[in-house]
């Protein structure tokens, strides 16, 4: 009956404590307002400012997957968190396959014309 | 008045003589099965044991089932296409109008890959994944009934089309601005819309059903690396249904929006981007195609080691290039638009992944070909189909590296030669794979053999049938004939090569009737050809069952040490233990699966005819039932010990007297 | 080998069953992400095709997208700690910590809301250009999603309070948890990429 107390165990060690989940939501607070200031007073700009944003909204998302999700507390085999990273692969998959292909449709259709006048000339 | 019905209207139930009579032909097969019920008084027993059971064999015998009549509706919508397509020449306009073929060519599709594709690997994996893993059942077993009726709901949408209102006549994908509202206002693509969105949440609940089955619900023992190839094929193909479904139930979504909302993801103005839905529908379309082939794959891995009475060669190669196809099959999906208007760049980067997820599948024909080298074969039905599989699939999977050449393709997109190479695909692949997998795991269900003679005849008829049908269509497209041409000028010098494929179909169509000959003769001719639990000397833990096996599956759960664990037990001649028997924790019948899926149909057929307050209706049915079914606790119950061992005493005198 | 006892019995199939429901959940929450990840892909593609109407630096306020912002964070804060009441078996606390998620989550609604009806009432509703459809289908779909959320919150707080805290409830309360705690994530990536980067 090893089994038994095993997963109740595993039960239990999913759910974390207060302290983690205080922790995660003062880091949240802090890299959502660290952002929103960010762009409001406009400190930065251009592809740094997208950059920087991104980066913090990723590691709000890390936050939040380890501090009130419980991801590293899985034991293993850690199928939550391939699955997890497997989702990962395809979002990106979808998203920069679909900008790169949209991009280069619209591209080769020409429509935006201002960048074409130079044509009318040869 | 009108405003109580919508949109539906007495013009809905008007139509052609054609229609009127698909209508009665639904109708007629509607009245026998009725009849039949009624003749075995067999009212309570499908009730109680099939249409309420929670016993993923009955739900994957049912699953077979609809799949099959299903299978009959492709068949006719082909054979009508076919004899259009004969018959359309120059002066003669055939018997089919466009807006029909359009319904037609849409509908054939539609059944074809959603209702007979999908419904016969759900069927399978039902069967076989809790037998070869050791289970009693599905990880849940609820879900696995909803599945079901969803999926049967969509088809049931599919097919009332014929009666009420019509089809759609955009094609098996929708394609806007078509599909959108300017151009098809009526309720054809909205009655494509939810039996495609109903039917395709059925397959993810099914997804994520046979994940957590496989992953947490093999008996103690069998490793990952010690499953059968038919559960790993299963398991690759679920991690597919599970990462691609999710972008169809967006995009067709997204369409809807379009159509019913009035907004602009893909209209022809306003700032859409038809173009949009075609990268989105097919990032899920090929994805699709994978998890239709994948479990054929693994049926061909059991059958040709077992009828080669040998192991299947290069295990972990075969499973390592299940993973590598599951994995390429996401990066590949602009070869179905090639000619959307990309650079170069981009249309070489899917054309080398194209070329690429070829290689992995070469190992695995090679692999079943080294498996036969030297082995016992015995040519049985499954191999029979394997074999017909080698030569279909081949031949069109090379056509399939041809197309993958983008300039090549530019010259066979969308012609009769792209029709050929995907038929091959699914007709060489995935129906032979599930006629392989049928003729080798049926008796185990039913308990005895199907004729075996009516099984040859009907499998040549099908090859023969497919070259005779298909061959013709290489050629055509290379002549530059397109695909859903519904007339013809009769200077092409098509017209020959059209009347060979329409002769094809007849010979597939004789196949057809064989195989349905086959089972009637079969269930007539039972108690001659009964069977026992191992028919055909098999390797895996489902031929350690009786034929059929019991409700519970195993009475004691096996206890594994190597891969094909039957055979190692079989011929290890291990001693018999003594098995004490326990209680077996059980789920119990309910109809609330298929009470939520009615009022899906409810909700569904309310929204494509407009008819708001049913619409509500429906909502709110399938909120209360799926609340009542959440506080309801006496959902399981045990099968005492004592039970149990009756019940193994029982087939063990079975079996002493066979 | 000696019989377990029903009790027994009970126990080791309950914490399987607790075992397959939370991983059967986690997986689905993972589709959900590739559903939003669709509509991500959309509204990438076509936030530019504003069709000569309003872009999203004319129509978004970012003041009121972080106060959503931070209702939501919040919400995801207290139910996290109803869960943490829940297993100690703490009911009152579990019910005022669920009651406290709901109010938020409620608010964040109206928030939502209130902006969708300003805009809606200015001309520019999702039928204006791809644009404004691709915005109101992408907030609007988390927008359904917490609606579902709120339901299905105030169906579990009437199971708790008539069954307390039995091993079915705490398991569904472990489902709601996980969802209502990836809807903020999905939120913070609908904060960052549709207002944030719509806005600078």
């Amino acid at each position: 009956m090893k089994n038994t107390s095993h997963t109740i165990n595993k039960q239990h060690e999913d759910h974390g404590t207060s302290k983690s989940l205080i922790i995660g939501f003062a880091y949240s607070i802090v890299l959502t307002l660290a952002a929103y200031f960010l762009v409001v007073e406009k400190v930065i700009s251009g592809w740094v400012l997208d950059a920087t944003i991104v980066t913090l909204c990723l590691a709000q998302i890390t936050v939040q997957l380890l501090f009130f999700l419980h991801l590293k507390n899985e034991s293993r085999p850690r199928w939550k968190l391939l699955i997890f990273l497997f989702m990962l692969g395809v979002v990106v998959i979808l998203i920069a396959g679909s900008l790169w292909i949209m991009h280069n449709l619209d591209y080769r259709m020409m429509t935006d014309m201002s960048s074409m006048k130079n044509l009318q000339t040869q | 008045m009108n405003d109580i019905f919508g949109r539906l209207t007495i013009d809905a139930f008007k139509h052609d003589p054609i229609e009127n009579g698909a209508g009665i032909g639904i109708a007629i097969t509607g009245f026998i099965i009725l009849g039949l019920l009624f003749y075995y008084r067999g009212w309570k027993y499908l009730w109680n044991e099939w249409l309420t059971s929670l016993d993923p064999k009955r739900i994957g015998m049912m699953y077979l089932f609809m799949a099959t009549l299903m299978l009959f509706k492709g068949l006719v919508d082909a054979s009508m296409m076919r004899a259009q397509q004969a018959l359309a020449v120059g002066d003669s306009m055939g018997y089919l109008a466009p807006p029909h073929f359009q319904q037609i060519f849409s509908a054939h599709g539609t059944t074809m890959i959603f209702f007979v594709g999908m419904g016969m690997v759900f069927g399978l994996l039902n069967l076989i994944v809790p037998l070869q893993i050791g289970a009693r059942d599905v990880a849940f077993p609820f879900l696995n009934s909803l599945s079901f009726w969803l999926f049967l709901v969509g088809a049931f949408l599919l097919n009332i089309s014929l009666v009420v209102g019509k089809f759609s006549a955009t094609g098996w994908l929708a394609y806007p601005p078509l599909s959108g509202n300017e151009y098809h206002p009526g309720v054809g693509v909205d009655y494509w819309i939810w039996s495609v969105q109903i039917s395709g949440i059925g397959s993810l609940l099914s997804g994520i059903n046979f994940l957590v089955t496989i992953l947490k619900m093999r008996c103690p023992g069998m490793t990952l690396m010690k499953m059968p190839l038919f559960t790993w094929a299963a398991l690759n193909s679920m991690v597919l249904v599970l990462f691609a479904f999710p972008i169809l139930t967006a995009t067709v979504l997204m369409l809807t929006l379009d159509r019913t909302l009035g907004m602009h993801f893909f209209t022809a103005d306003y700032g859409g981007n038809p173009m949009m839905y075609i990268n989105l529908i097919w990032a899920w379309g090929h994805p699709e195609v994978y998890i239709l082939i994948l479990p054929a794959f693994g049926i061909y891995s059991e059958v040709v080691a077992t009828f080669s009475h040998k192991r299947l060669f290069g295990y972990t190669s075969m499973v390592w290039a299940l993973a590598s196809i599951t994995f390429l099959s996401f990066i590949v999906w602009l070869h179905h638009f090639f000619t959307m208007g990309a650079g170069a760049n981009v249309n070489a980067f899917f054309g080398i992944m194209t070329m690429l997820i070829a290689v992995p599948t070469g190992v695995k024909v090679f692999n079943w070909l080294f498996t036969m080298f030297r082995g016992r074969i015995y040519f049985a039905r499954p191999m029979l189909w394997f074999l017909g599989f080698i030569l279909v699939f081949t031949s069109g999977g090379m056509t399939g590296v041809l197309m993958s050449v983008p300039s090549a393709d530019f010259q066979t997109h969308n012609s009769l030669f792209l029709i050929a190479h995907f038929h091959s695909m699914v007709i060489g692949g995935v129906l032979f794979g599930l006629f392989a997998g049928l003729s080798y795991w049926f008796p185990k269900f039913i308990g005895f053999k199907l004729n075996e003679r009516l099984g040859r005849y009907a499998f040549w008829c099908w090859i023969v049938g497919f070259f005779v049908a298909f061959m013709p269509l290489y050629a055509l497209g290379l002549m530059g004939a397109t695909r859903r041409l519904n007339h013809y000028e009769a200077a092409t010098g098509w017209h020959p090569l059209f009347m060979l494929a329409a002769l094809g179909v007849v010979f597939i169509i004789c196949g057809g009737l064989l195989q349905v000959l086959q089972i009637i003769i079969g269930v007539r001719q039972r108690r001659q050809n009964r069977i026992l639990g191992d028919p055909w000397n098999g390797r895996t833990l489902e031929w350690s069952t009786p034929s059929p096996p019991p409700f519970y599956n195993f009475a004691i759960i096996p206890e594994v040490h190597e891969r094909d664990p039957f055979w190692e037990a079989k011929h290890r001649h291990l001693p018999e233990k003594k098995q004490t028997y326990h209680d077996i924790h059980m789920p119990k019948n309910t109809p609330m699966g298929m009470y939520i899926a009615a009022f899906a149909l409810v909700f569904s057929f309310a929204i494509i005819w407009y008819i708001h307050w049913l619409t509500i209706v429906g909502l709110i049915g399938i909120i209360a039932c799926a609340i009542i079914r959440l506080s309801d606790d006496d959902i399981d119950y045990y099968v005492p010990a004592a039970e149990v061992e009756r019940i193994e005493n029982q087939i063990a005198t079975r079996i002493k007297h066979a | 080998m000696t019989t377990p006892t029903t009790l027994e019995h009970d126990h080791h199939a309950e914490a399987e069953r607790y075992d397959k429901t939370i991983f059967g959940f986690w997986i689905y929450l993972m589709t959900d992400c590739i559903v939003f990840a669709t509509f991500f892909a959309a509204y990438a593609v076509l936030h530019n095709n504003t069709f000569g109407g309003p872009s999203s630096r004319d129509l978004f306020s970012l003041p009121f997208a972080l106060s959503e912002t931070l209702i939501l964070l919040t919400s995801s804060f207290t139910c996290g700690l109803a869960m943490l009441a829940a297993h100690r078996k703490e009911k009152a606390k579990v019910m005022a910590l669920f009651g406290v998620t709901f109010l938020l989550g409620l608010s964040f609604l109206g928030l939502e809301l209130t902006e969708f009806s300003h805009l809606v009432h200015e001309g520019n509703s999702w039928q204006r250009s791809a644009f404004l459809s691709s915005f109101f289908s992408l907030v609007g779909c988390h927008g359904l999603h917490i609606t579902c959320g709120l339901f299905w919150m105030f169906v579990m707080m009437a199971h708790v309070s008539i069954r307390g805290l039995t091993a079915s409830t705490l398991r569904r309360l472990t489902c709601l948890s996980l969802f209502w705690h990836f809807l903020d994530v999905i939120w913070v990536l609908i904060f960052t990429i549709v207002y944030l980067m719509g806005v600078k």
